[in-house]
Protein backbone atom coordinates (compact mmCIF):
# COMPACT_ATOMS: atom_id res chain seq x y z
CA UNK A 1 0.00 0.00 0.00
CA UNK A 2 1.59 3.68 -0.65
CA UNK A 3 1.39 6.57 1.21
CA UNK A 4 -0.99 8.84 0.78
CA UNK A 5 0.24 11.70 3.85
CA UNK A 6 3.08 11.29 6.24
CA UNK A 7 3.38 13.48 9.03
CA UNK A 8 6.85 13.04 10.50
CA UNK A 9 6.99 15.79 14.09
CA UNK A 10 5.30 18.04 12.48
CA UNK A 11 5.01 20.97 14.67
CA UNK A 12 3.42 24.86 14.59
CA UNK A 13 2.68 27.53 17.43
CA UNK A 14 1.06 30.87 16.73
CA UNK A 15 2.30 33.90 18.62
CA UNK A 16 0.06 35.42 20.65
CA UNK A 17 -0.07 38.99 21.17
CA UNK A 18 -1.65 41.35 23.65
CA UNK A 19 -0.85 44.75 22.72
CA UNK A 20 -1.15 45.72 19.08
CA UNK A 21 -0.17 49.37 18.61
CA UNK A 22 3.33 50.58 19.95
CA UNK A 23 1.75 52.99 23.00
CA UNK A 24 0.51 49.63 24.45
CA UNK A 25 3.28 47.57 23.79
CA UNK A 26 5.93 50.39 25.16
CA UNK A 27 3.22 50.80 27.96
CA UNK A 28 3.60 46.90 28.62
CA UNK A 29 7.25 46.73 28.44
CA UNK A 30 8.22 49.48 31.29
CA UNK A 31 5.85 47.45 33.58
CA UNK A 32 7.35 44.30 32.64
CA UNK A 33 4.57 42.96 31.32
CA UNK A 34 4.33 39.93 28.51
CA UNK A 35 3.74 41.71 24.93
CA UNK A 36 3.89 38.13 23.40
CA UNK A 37 3.09 34.42 23.86
CA UNK A 38 3.98 31.51 22.10
CA UNK A 39 1.30 28.71 21.70
CA UNK A 40 1.61 25.27 20.39
CA UNK A 41 -1.43 24.46 18.70
CA UNK A 42 0.20 21.13 16.77
CA UNK A 43 3.20 19.39 18.99
CA UNK A 44 4.95 17.04 17.51
CA UNK A 45 2.13 14.43 15.77
CA UNK A 46 3.43 12.25 13.62
CA UNK A 47 1.16 9.62 11.54
CA UNK A 48 1.01 7.63 8.25
CA UNK A 49 -1.89 7.44 6.57
CA UNK A 50 -2.01 4.40 3.52
CA UNK A 51 -4.06 5.85 0.45
CA UNK A 52 -7.95 4.45 0.72
CA UNK A 53 -7.82 4.74 4.59
CA UNK A 54 -10.33 6.88 6.04
CA UNK A 55 -9.24 8.45 8.95
CA UNK A 56 -11.60 10.57 11.95
CA UNK A 57 -9.93 13.46 13.45
CA UNK A 58 -11.71 13.86 17.03
CA UNK A 59 -10.38 15.49 19.78
CA UNK A 60 -11.41 18.80 21.96
CA UNK A 61 -12.47 21.82 20.76
CA UNK A 62 -8.66 23.56 20.40
CA UNK A 63 -7.03 20.61 20.58
CA UNK A 64 -5.55 21.56 17.08
CA UNK A 65 -8.00 19.58 14.50
CA UNK A 66 -8.29 22.78 12.43
CA UNK A 67 -4.70 23.90 12.27
CA UNK A 68 -3.43 20.07 11.63
CA UNK A 69 -5.93 20.17 8.81
CA UNK A 70 -5.05 23.38 7.69
CA UNK A 71 -1.07 22.30 7.21
CA UNK A 72 -3.01 18.92 5.39
CA UNK A 73 -4.69 20.86 2.78
CA UNK A 74 -1.48 23.37 2.69
CA UNK A 75 -3.01 26.39 3.81
CA UNK A 76 -0.46 26.51 6.37
CA UNK A 77 2.88 25.64 7.04
CA UNK A 78 4.41 23.55 9.48
CA UNK A 79 6.98 25.36 11.52
CA UNK A 80 8.83 22.07 12.21
CA UNK A 81 9.02 18.75 11.07
CA UNK A 82 7.83 17.55 7.54
CA UNK A 83 4.44 16.77 6.50
CA UNK A 84 4.14 15.41 2.83
CA UNK A 85 1.16 14.07 0.65
CA UNK A 86 0.69 12.18 -2.67
CA UNK A 87 -1.36 13.08 -5.26
CA UNK A 88 -4.24 16.05 -5.42
CA UNK A 89 -5.81 17.57 -2.28
CA UNK A 90 -9.48 18.60 -2.20
CA UNK A 91 -12.12 18.52 0.18
CA UNK A 92 -14.69 20.12 2.59
CA UNK A 93 -13.06 22.49 4.24
CA UNK A 94 -14.77 26.26 4.47
CA UNK A 95 -16.83 25.01 1.78
CA UNK A 96 -17.76 28.77 -0.03
CA UNK A 97 -15.29 30.58 1.67
CA UNK A 98 -14.37 33.37 -0.69
CA UNK A 99 -18.11 33.50 -2.49
CA UNK A 100 -18.68 36.70 -3.38
CA UNK A 101 -21.96 37.74 -2.45
CA UNK A 102 -22.72 40.41 -5.19
CA UNK A 103 -21.94 37.75 -7.79
CA UNK A 104 -24.05 35.53 -8.89
CA UNK A 105 -24.43 32.03 -8.00
CA UNK A 106 -23.28 31.05 -11.18
CA UNK A 107 -20.10 33.31 -10.93
CA UNK A 108 -19.26 32.29 -7.47
CA UNK A 109 -19.53 28.29 -8.84
CA UNK A 110 -17.06 29.00 -11.77
CA UNK A 111 -14.99 30.71 -9.56
CA UNK A 112 -14.76 28.77 -6.42
CA UNK A 113 -14.34 25.69 -8.55
CA UNK A 114 -11.09 27.06 -10.14
CA UNK A 115 -10.21 27.96 -6.78
CA UNK A 116 -10.30 24.44 -5.61
CA UNK A 117 -8.21 23.48 -9.14
CA UNK A 118 -10.47 22.63 -11.11
CA UNK A 119 -9.79 23.93 -14.95
CA UNK A 120 -12.10 25.51 -17.24
CA UNK A 121 -13.14 22.12 -19.06
CA UNK A 122 -13.23 19.96 -16.21
CA UNK A 123 -15.73 22.93 -14.77
CA UNK A 124 -17.87 22.69 -17.87
CA UNK A 125 -18.36 19.40 -17.91
CA UNK A 126 -19.45 18.94 -13.93
CA UNK A 127 -21.59 22.23 -14.31
CA UNK A 128 -24.76 20.62 -14.42
CA UNK A 129 -24.06 17.91 -12.00
CA UNK A 130 -22.43 20.82 -9.52
CA UNK A 131 -26.17 22.81 -10.36
CA UNK A 132 -28.13 19.78 -9.49
CA UNK A 133 -26.74 18.40 -6.48
CA UNK A 134 -26.97 21.77 -4.98
CA UNK A 135 -30.74 21.60 -5.87
CA UNK A 136 -30.80 25.88 -6.61
CA UNK A 137 -32.96 25.65 -9.45
CA UNK A 138 -33.68 29.02 -10.50
CA UNK A 139 -31.79 30.51 -8.02
CA UNK A 140 -28.51 30.09 -9.52
CA UNK A 141 -28.28 33.17 -11.43
CA UNK A 142 -29.72 35.74 -8.62
CA UNK A 143 -26.78 37.17 -6.12
CA UNK A 144 -25.38 34.59 -3.33
CA UNK A 145 -26.01 37.26 -1.18
CA UNK A 146 -29.62 36.55 -1.54
CA UNK A 147 -29.28 33.09 -0.56
CA UNK A 148 -30.17 31.73 2.77
CA UNK A 149 -27.41 30.17 4.70
CA UNK A 150 -28.53 26.41 3.76
CA UNK A 151 -28.44 27.51 0.02
CA UNK A 152 -25.16 29.08 0.55
CA UNK A 153 -23.91 25.71 1.82
CA UNK A 154 -25.20 23.84 -0.49
CA UNK A 155 -23.68 24.96 -3.39
CA UNK A 156 -20.39 25.36 -1.74
CA UNK A 157 -20.94 22.11 -0.70
CA UNK A 158 -21.59 20.77 -4.20
CA UNK A 159 -18.79 22.30 -5.80
CA UNK A 160 -16.53 20.84 -3.01
CA UNK A 161 -17.32 17.16 -3.73
CA UNK A 162 -16.98 17.22 -7.48
CA UNK A 163 -13.42 18.05 -7.12
CA UNK A 164 -11.72 15.04 -7.99
CA UNK A 165 -9.00 14.39 -5.81
CA UNK A 166 -6.69 11.78 -4.06
CA UNK A 167 -7.13 12.92 -0.92
CA UNK A 168 -10.44 14.06 0.48
CA UNK A 169 -10.55 16.50 3.66
CA UNK A 170 -13.81 17.37 5.61
CA UNK A 171 -14.03 19.92 8.62
CA UNK A 172 -17.05 19.34 10.20
CA UNK A 173 -18.81 20.51 7.08
CA UNK A 174 -22.43 18.40 7.44
CA UNK A 175 -23.67 21.08 10.78
CA UNK A 176 -25.72 22.79 8.04
CA UNK A 177 -28.21 22.42 5.57
CA UNK A 178 -31.82 20.04 6.04
CA UNK A 179 -31.78 16.78 6.77
CA UNK A 180 -32.48 15.21 3.38
CA UNK A 181 -29.32 17.05 2.26
CA UNK A 182 -26.71 15.71 5.22
CA UNK A 183 -28.28 12.47 4.08
CA UNK A 184 -27.14 12.87 0.80
CA UNK A 185 -23.77 14.50 2.08
CA UNK A 186 -22.97 11.53 3.83
CA UNK A 187 -23.89 9.11 1.39
CA UNK A 188 -21.46 11.42 -0.83
CA UNK A 189 -18.81 11.39 1.54
CA UNK A 190 -19.45 7.13 1.68
CA UNK A 191 -18.57 6.82 -2.05
CA UNK A 192 -15.54 9.29 -2.04
CA UNK A 193 -14.19 6.59 0.07
CA UNK A 194 -15.22 3.53 -1.05
CA UNK A 195 -13.48 4.38 -4.54
CA UNK A 196 -10.08 4.34 -2.84
CA UNK A 197 -9.62 7.73 -2.07
CA UNK A 198 -8.34 8.83 1.23
CA UNK A 199 -10.66 10.03 3.81
CA UNK A 200 -9.85 12.94 6.24
CA UNK A 201 -12.66 13.75 8.43
CA UNK A 202 -12.73 15.87 11.25
CA UNK A 203 -15.43 14.97 13.49
CA UNK A 204 -17.19 15.53 16.95
CA UNK A 205 -19.78 13.57 16.22
CA UNK A 206 -18.89 9.35 16.92
CA UNK A 207 -22.03 8.74 15.26
CA UNK A 208 -20.59 9.74 11.77
CA UNK A 209 -17.01 8.72 12.50
CA UNK A 210 -18.27 5.39 13.24
CA UNK A 211 -20.06 5.42 10.32
CA UNK A 212 -17.16 6.74 7.83
CA UNK A 213 -14.23 5.95 9.44
CA UNK A 214 -11.42 2.92 9.84
CA UNK A 215 -9.57 4.48 11.66
CA UNK A 216 -8.82 7.37 14.60
CA UNK A 217 -6.55 10.18 15.44
CA UNK A 218 -7.17 11.82 18.74
CA UNK A 219 -5.26 15.68 19.17
CA UNK A 220 -4.75 16.49 23.14
CA UNK A 221 -3.35 20.04 23.55
CA UNK A 222 -1.90 19.76 20.06
CA UNK A 223 -0.12 16.23 20.45
CA UNK A 224 -1.64 13.12 19.02
CA UNK A 225 -2.90 11.38 21.88
CA UNK A 226 -4.49 8.35 20.33
CA UNK A 227 -4.05 6.76 16.81
CA UNK A 228 -6.27 3.32 16.44
CA UNK A 229 -8.83 1.67 16.11
CA UNK A 230 -12.34 3.50 16.26
CA UNK A 231 -14.45 2.31 18.80
CA UNK A 232 -11.12 2.83 21.02
CA UNK A 233 -10.86 6.16 19.56
CA UNK A 234 -14.26 7.31 20.22
CA UNK A 235 -13.62 5.35 23.86
CA UNK A 236 -10.56 7.60 24.81
CA UNK A 237 -12.00 10.60 23.52
CA UNK A 238 -14.80 10.01 25.96
CA UNK A 239 -12.40 9.35 28.76
CA UNK A 240 -10.85 12.77 28.07
CA UNK A 241 -14.63 14.76 27.55
CA UNK A 242 -15.46 13.13 31.14
CA UNK A 243 -12.46 14.43 32.57
CA UNK A 244 -12.56 17.65 31.05
CA UNK A 245 -16.33 18.33 31.65
CA UNK A 246 -15.61 17.02 35.46
CA UNK A 247 -18.28 16.72 37.95
CA UNK A 248 -20.85 18.42 36.31
CA UNK A 249 -21.61 16.06 34.13
CA UNK A 250 -23.20 13.61 36.87
CA UNK A 251 -26.42 12.80 36.58
CA UNK A 252 -26.77 13.31 32.93
CA UNK A 253 -25.61 9.51 32.25
CA UNK A 254 -24.57 10.37 28.76
CA UNK A 255 -22.21 7.25 29.08
CA UNK A 256 -24.93 4.84 29.61
CA UNK A 257 -27.48 5.54 27.30
CA UNK A 258 -25.41 7.59 24.18
CA UNK A 259 -27.47 9.17 22.10
CA UNK A 260 -25.15 9.63 19.28
CA UNK A 261 -26.61 6.18 16.77
CA UNK A 262 -25.57 6.24 13.10
CA UNK A 263 -28.93 7.60 11.49
CA UNK A 264 -29.32 10.33 14.13
CA UNK A 265 -28.58 13.01 11.95
CA UNK A 266 -28.98 15.67 14.51
CA UNK A 267 -26.19 15.20 16.25
CA UNK A 268 -24.30 15.60 12.75
CA UNK A 269 -25.84 19.38 13.10
CA UNK A 270 -24.72 19.65 17.31
CA UNK A 271 -21.65 21.87 15.94
CA UNK A 272 -20.01 23.84 13.20
CA UNK B 1 -13.23 0.28 -8.84
CA UNK B 2 -13.45 1.95 -12.14
CA UNK B 3 -17.41 1.59 -11.36
CA UNK B 4 -16.63 3.75 -8.40
CA UNK B 5 -15.27 6.23 -9.98
CA UNK B 6 -17.03 6.86 -12.54
CA UNK B 7 -20.13 7.03 -9.93
CA UNK B 8 -18.62 9.82 -8.42
CA UNK B 9 -17.14 12.16 -10.69
CA UNK B 10 -21.07 12.01 -11.81
CA UNK B 11 -21.00 13.38 -15.39
CA UNK B 12 -17.79 13.06 -15.96
CA UNK B 13 -16.54 10.43 -18.94
CA UNK B 14 -13.01 10.32 -18.79
CA UNK B 15 -11.14 8.55 -16.23
CA UNK B 16 -9.68 10.50 -13.37
CA UNK B 17 -5.95 10.45 -12.73
CA UNK B 18 -5.33 8.79 -9.54
CA UNK B 19 -2.17 8.93 -7.85
CA UNK B 20 -0.25 5.85 -7.32
CA UNK B 21 3.49 5.10 -6.62
CA UNK B 22 4.31 7.29 -9.22
CA UNK B 23 3.39 10.31 -7.92
CA UNK B 24 6.05 11.89 -5.83
CA UNK B 25 5.10 12.95 -2.40
CA UNK B 26 5.48 16.79 -1.53
CA UNK B 27 4.71 19.29 1.09
CA UNK B 28 1.23 20.49 0.53
CA UNK B 29 2.16 24.29 0.69
CA UNK B 30 4.66 23.92 -1.79
CA UNK B 31 4.61 26.84 -4.19
CA UNK B 32 6.33 28.40 -7.44
CA UNK B 33 5.66 31.81 -6.32
CA UNK B 34 4.62 34.19 -9.52
CA UNK B 35 5.23 30.97 -11.47
CA UNK B 36 2.47 29.58 -9.89
CA UNK B 37 0.83 32.38 -10.95
CA UNK B 38 1.61 32.18 -14.09
CA UNK B 39 0.68 27.99 -14.52
CA UNK B 40 -2.96 29.34 -13.24
CA UNK B 41 -4.07 31.19 -15.92
CA UNK B 42 -7.52 30.14 -15.57
CA UNK B 43 -8.02 31.19 -12.10
CA UNK B 44 -6.16 34.41 -12.40
CA UNK B 45 -8.82 35.64 -15.23
CA UNK B 46 -11.75 34.76 -13.11
CA UNK B 47 -10.17 36.83 -10.25
CA UNK B 48 -9.89 39.43 -12.36
CA UNK B 49 -13.20 39.66 -13.83
CA UNK B 50 -14.43 38.84 -10.05
CA UNK B 51 -12.64 42.25 -9.36
CA UNK B 52 -13.58 44.31 -12.45
CA UNK B 53 -17.29 43.40 -11.89
CA UNK B 54 -16.83 43.89 -7.94
CA UNK B 55 -15.23 47.00 -7.82
CA UNK B 56 -18.28 49.45 -8.52
CA UNK B 57 -21.21 46.73 -7.97
CA UNK B 58 -24.02 48.86 -5.91
CA UNK B 59 -22.66 52.41 -7.75
CA UNK B 60 -24.41 53.98 -10.19
CA UNK B 61 -22.23 54.98 -12.64
CA UNK B 62 -20.17 51.96 -12.26
CA UNK B 63 -17.00 51.51 -14.71
CA UNK B 64 -16.83 54.83 -15.11
CA UNK B 65 -15.46 55.98 -12.39
CA UNK B 66 -12.53 54.74 -13.81
CA UNK B 67 -12.58 57.34 -15.93
CA UNK B 68 -14.22 60.08 -13.51
CA UNK B 69 -11.22 59.91 -11.06
CA UNK B 70 -8.08 60.12 -13.29
CA UNK B 71 -9.85 63.01 -15.87
CA UNK B 72 -11.05 64.76 -12.39
CA UNK B 73 -7.12 64.73 -11.59
CA UNK B 74 -6.64 66.07 -14.97
CA UNK B 75 -8.79 69.07 -14.76
CA UNK B 76 -7.05 69.89 -10.95
CA UNK B 77 -3.75 70.00 -12.64
CA UNK B 78 -4.88 71.55 -16.14
CA UNK B 79 -6.39 74.19 -14.40
CA UNK B 80 -4.72 74.93 -10.99
CA UNK B 81 -1.15 74.34 -12.73
CA UNK B 82 -1.68 75.28 -16.19
CA UNK B 83 -4.25 78.21 -15.78
CA UNK B 84 -3.19 79.63 -11.90
CA UNK B 85 0.93 79.16 -11.72
CA UNK B 86 0.66 79.49 -16.24
CA UNK B 87 2.61 76.60 -17.20
CA UNK B 88 0.53 76.94 -20.74
CA UNK B 89 3.02 79.22 -21.57
CA UNK B 90 6.14 77.60 -20.73
CA UNK B 91 5.54 74.14 -21.73
CA UNK B 92 3.74 73.23 -25.21
CA UNK B 93 0.75 71.23 -25.41
CA UNK B 94 0.59 70.94 -21.99
CA UNK B 95 -2.41 68.88 -21.72
CA UNK B 96 -0.91 66.28 -23.25
CA UNK B 97 2.17 66.39 -21.21
CA UNK B 98 -0.20 65.85 -18.17
CA UNK B 99 -2.22 63.36 -19.49
CA UNK B 100 0.54 61.22 -20.65
CA UNK B 101 2.22 61.38 -17.44
CA UNK B 102 -1.12 60.98 -15.36
CA UNK B 103 -1.83 57.61 -17.39
CA UNK B 104 1.77 56.26 -15.62
CA UNK B 105 0.91 57.16 -12.61
CA UNK B 106 -2.44 56.69 -12.00
CA UNK B 107 -1.37 53.05 -13.38
CA UNK B 108 1.53 52.50 -10.84
CA UNK B 109 -0.24 53.94 -7.72
CA UNK B 110 -3.82 52.01 -8.16
CA UNK B 111 -1.25 48.40 -8.85
CA UNK B 112 0.34 49.54 -5.59
CA UNK B 113 -2.28 51.09 -3.40
CA UNK B 114 -5.05 47.91 -4.26
CA UNK B 115 -2.07 45.55 -4.76
CA UNK B 116 -1.30 46.40 -0.93
CA UNK B 117 -4.97 45.91 0.33
CA UNK B 118 -5.69 42.70 -1.91
CA UNK B 119 -4.30 40.54 0.73
CA UNK B 120 -6.75 41.86 3.77
CA UNK B 121 -9.35 42.16 1.49
CA UNK B 122 -8.99 38.15 0.39
CA UNK B 123 -8.89 36.99 3.79
CA UNK B 124 -11.43 34.55 3.42
CA UNK B 125 -9.75 32.89 0.47
CA UNK B 126 -6.46 33.17 2.28
CA UNK B 127 -7.13 32.20 5.29
CA UNK B 128 -8.90 28.79 4.30
CA UNK B 129 -7.87 27.65 0.91
CA UNK B 130 -4.36 26.91 -0.75
CA UNK B 131 -4.45 29.43 -3.56
CA UNK B 132 -0.99 30.59 -4.37
CA UNK B 133 -1.56 34.14 -2.45
CA UNK B 134 0.62 36.01 -4.84
CA UNK B 135 -2.44 35.55 -7.21
CA UNK B 136 -4.53 38.51 -5.29
CA UNK B 137 -1.22 41.20 -6.18
CA UNK B 138 -1.26 39.86 -9.39
CA UNK B 139 -4.54 40.36 -10.31
CA UNK B 140 -4.77 43.72 -8.83
CA UNK B 141 -2.25 45.07 -10.89
CA UNK B 142 -3.61 43.36 -13.88
CA UNK B 143 -7.62 44.75 -12.88
CA UNK B 144 -5.65 48.09 -12.95
CA UNK B 145 -3.88 47.46 -16.41
CA UNK B 146 -7.62 47.02 -17.72
CA UNK B 147 -9.06 50.50 -16.77
CA UNK B 148 -5.55 52.00 -18.30
CA UNK B 149 -6.48 50.78 -21.94
CA UNK B 150 -9.48 53.37 -22.55
CA UNK B 151 -7.15 56.07 -21.42
CA UNK B 152 -5.16 54.96 -24.12
CA UNK B 153 -7.37 55.13 -26.25
CA UNK B 154 -8.31 58.98 -25.22
CA UNK B 155 -4.92 59.85 -25.27
CA UNK B 156 -4.21 58.62 -28.80
CA UNK B 157 -7.68 60.08 -30.04
CA UNK B 158 -6.24 63.78 -28.75
CA UNK B 159 -2.72 63.40 -29.57
CA UNK B 160 -4.11 62.21 -33.45
CA UNK B 161 -6.42 65.99 -33.34
CA UNK B 162 -2.79 67.99 -32.14
CA UNK B 163 -0.89 66.71 -35.52
CA UNK B 164 0.62 62.97 -33.86
CA UNK B 165 2.58 61.11 -35.99
CA UNK B 166 3.14 57.90 -34.42
CA UNK B 167 6.68 56.43 -34.91
CA UNK B 168 8.47 53.13 -34.02
CA UNK B 169 10.77 54.73 -30.95
CA UNK B 170 7.78 56.24 -29.93
CA UNK B 171 6.22 52.23 -29.65
CA UNK B 172 8.95 50.92 -28.01
CA UNK B 173 8.81 53.64 -25.45
CA UNK B 174 4.97 52.92 -25.24
CA UNK B 175 5.69 49.08 -24.49
CA UNK B 176 8.96 50.41 -21.75
CA UNK B 177 7.03 52.12 -19.77
CA UNK B 178 4.11 50.20 -19.56
CA UNK B 179 6.66 47.08 -18.71
CA UNK B 180 8.39 49.59 -15.84
CA UNK B 181 5.48 50.55 -14.28
CA UNK B 182 3.98 47.29 -14.43
CA UNK B 183 6.86 45.43 -12.63
CA UNK B 184 7.89 48.11 -10.30
CA UNK B 185 4.34 48.42 -9.29
CA UNK B 186 4.25 44.31 -9.01
CA UNK B 187 7.45 44.36 -6.97
CA UNK B 188 5.85 47.07 -4.47
CA UNK B 189 2.62 45.56 -4.30
CA UNK B 190 4.06 42.21 -3.36
CA UNK B 191 6.32 43.58 -0.68
CA UNK B 192 3.64 46.04 1.22
CA UNK B 193 0.77 43.45 0.70
CA UNK B 194 2.32 40.89 2.83
CA UNK B 195 3.68 43.81 5.25
CA UNK B 196 -0.10 44.66 5.19
CA UNK B 197 -0.98 41.82 7.30
CA UNK B 198 1.22 42.29 9.80
CA UNK B 199 1.24 46.36 10.38
CA UNK B 200 -1.85 47.85 8.49
CA UNK B 201 0.29 51.08 9.12
CA UNK B 202 1.44 50.18 5.87
CA UNK B 203 -1.22 51.40 3.84
CA UNK B 204 -0.50 54.90 5.55
CA UNK B 205 2.80 54.16 3.87
CA UNK B 206 1.72 53.58 0.16
CA UNK B 207 -0.34 56.43 0.89
CA UNK B 208 2.68 58.58 1.59
CA UNK B 209 4.70 57.19 -1.65
CA UNK B 210 1.40 57.68 -3.70
CA UNK B 211 1.64 61.68 -3.40
CA UNK B 212 5.86 61.45 -3.90
CA UNK B 213 5.23 59.27 -6.93
CA UNK B 214 2.92 62.09 -8.12
CA UNK B 215 5.18 64.92 -7.68
CA UNK B 216 8.45 62.72 -8.24
CA UNK B 217 7.87 62.87 -11.76
CA UNK B 218 7.70 65.32 -15.15
CA UNK B 219 4.02 65.21 -14.84
CA UNK B 220 3.21 69.71 -13.67
CA UNK B 221 6.46 70.68 -14.48
CA UNK B 222 8.65 69.70 -17.60
CA UNK B 223 11.75 67.56 -17.35
CA UNK B 224 14.07 70.60 -18.68
CA UNK B 225 13.17 72.50 -15.10
CA UNK B 226 14.88 69.63 -13.61
CA UNK B 227 18.19 70.79 -14.03
CA UNK B 228 17.23 74.37 -13.43
CA UNK B 229 15.21 74.11 -10.16
CA UNK B 230 15.53 70.77 -7.80
CA UNK B 231 19.11 71.83 -7.17
CA UNK B 232 21.20 69.34 -5.71
CA UNK B 233 18.74 66.48 -6.37
CA UNK B 234 18.59 67.01 -10.17
CA UNK B 235 21.38 64.54 -10.45
CA UNK B 236 19.46 61.81 -8.76
CA UNK B 237 16.10 62.50 -10.43
CA UNK B 238 16.58 60.04 -13.34
CA UNK B 239 17.23 57.35 -10.72
CA UNK B 240 13.32 57.28 -10.02
CA UNK B 241 12.46 54.32 -12.10
CA UNK B 242 8.63 55.68 -12.48
CA UNK B 243 10.08 58.83 -13.85
CA UNK B 244 11.43 57.01 -16.92
CA UNK B 245 8.31 55.02 -17.63
CA UNK B 246 6.35 59.39 -17.33
CA UNK B 247 9.61 60.29 -19.53
CA UNK B 248 9.07 57.28 -21.92
CA UNK B 249 5.64 57.80 -22.12
CA UNK B 250 5.65 61.16 -22.94
CA UNK B 251 8.23 60.42 -25.40
CA UNK B 252 5.67 57.92 -27.26
CA UNK B 253 2.86 60.75 -27.11
CA UNK B 254 3.74 64.15 -26.13
CA UNK B 255 6.99 64.88 -28.34
CA UNK B 256 5.39 63.67 -31.75
CA UNK B 257 2.78 66.52 -30.94
CA UNK B 258 5.46 69.05 -30.95
CA UNK B 259 6.29 71.14 -33.72
CA UNK B 260 9.67 69.94 -35.60
CA UNK B 261 13.37 71.03 -33.79
CA UNK B 262 12.05 71.35 -30.73
CA UNK B 263 11.29 68.06 -29.76
CA UNK B 264 15.02 66.91 -28.50
CA UNK B 265 15.29 68.91 -26.04
CA UNK B 266 12.54 68.68 -23.84
CA UNK B 267 13.63 64.81 -22.77
CA UNK B 268 16.91 63.23 -21.55
CA UNK B 269 19.58 61.37 -24.06
CA UNK B 270 19.56 57.38 -24.25
CA UNK B 271 15.53 57.24 -22.99
CA UNK B 272 15.23 53.55 -24.42
CA UNK B 273 18.55 52.71 -22.95
CA UNK B 274 17.42 54.11 -19.26
CA UNK B 275 14.74 52.15 -20.48
CA UNK B 276 15.53 48.74 -20.79
CA UNK B 277 18.20 49.30 -17.66
CA UNK B 278 14.83 50.14 -15.45
CA UNK B 279 13.34 47.18 -16.99
CA UNK B 280 16.07 45.22 -15.18
CA UNK B 281 15.92 46.94 -12.48
CA UNK B 282 12.43 46.79 -11.88
CA UNK B 283 12.89 43.05 -12.67
CA UNK B 284 15.59 42.90 -9.77
CA UNK B 285 13.18 44.34 -7.10
CA UNK B 286 10.59 42.04 -8.36
CA UNK B 287 12.90 39.30 -7.16
CA UNK B 288 13.03 40.67 -4.29
CA UNK B 289 9.96 41.04 -3.41
CA UNK B 290 9.25 37.21 -3.90
CA UNK B 291 11.81 36.38 -1.87
CA UNK B 292 10.44 38.89 0.88
CA UNK B 293 6.66 37.75 0.11
CA UNK B 294 7.82 33.91 0.53
CA UNK B 295 9.12 34.61 3.60
CA UNK B 296 6.89 36.31 5.25
CA UNK B 297 3.56 34.64 3.88
CA UNK B 298 4.26 31.57 5.84
CA UNK B 299 2.88 33.84 8.48
CA UNK B 300 0.33 35.37 6.55
CA UNK B 301 -2.98 32.87 7.47
CA UNK B 302 -2.49 33.39 11.10
CA UNK B 303 -2.05 36.79 11.43
CA UNK B 304 -5.23 37.60 9.35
Amino acid sequence: MTDSIRAEHVSKDFLLRYQRTFKQVTVAKMRRQKTSERFQAVDDVSFTVAQGESIGLMGLNGSGKSTLLKMINGVMRPDSGSLLTRGRIAGLIATGAGFHPQLTGRDNLMLNAAILGMSEAETRRKFDSIVEFAELGSRLDTQVGHYSSGQNARLGFAIAIHVDSDIFLADEVLAVGDKPFRRKCLERMEEVRDSGRTLFYVSHSAGTVRRMCTRVLVLEKGGLAFDGGVEEGIEFLHGEEDEASGPAKIGRGRKSARPDDVLDDDELGADI
Amino acid sequence: MTDQLTRVDGLDDEQPHRADEQTPMRPPSATTGLFEVFRRRYLLRLLVRREISARYQGSFLGLLWSYINPLSQFAIYYFIMGKALGLHDSIPNFPIHIFAALIIVHFFNETMGAGTRSIVGNKALVTKMAVPREMFPVASMLVSLYHVLPQVGIIVAVCFFAGWSPDAVGLAAFFLALAISMLLGMALALFFAAANVFFRDVGSVVGILTNLVRFGVPMIYSYDMVADRFGAVAPYYLLNPIANAVLLFQRAFWTPTLAPGTRNVQLPDHLLTRGLLMVAVSLVVLAIGQLVFSRLQNRVPERL
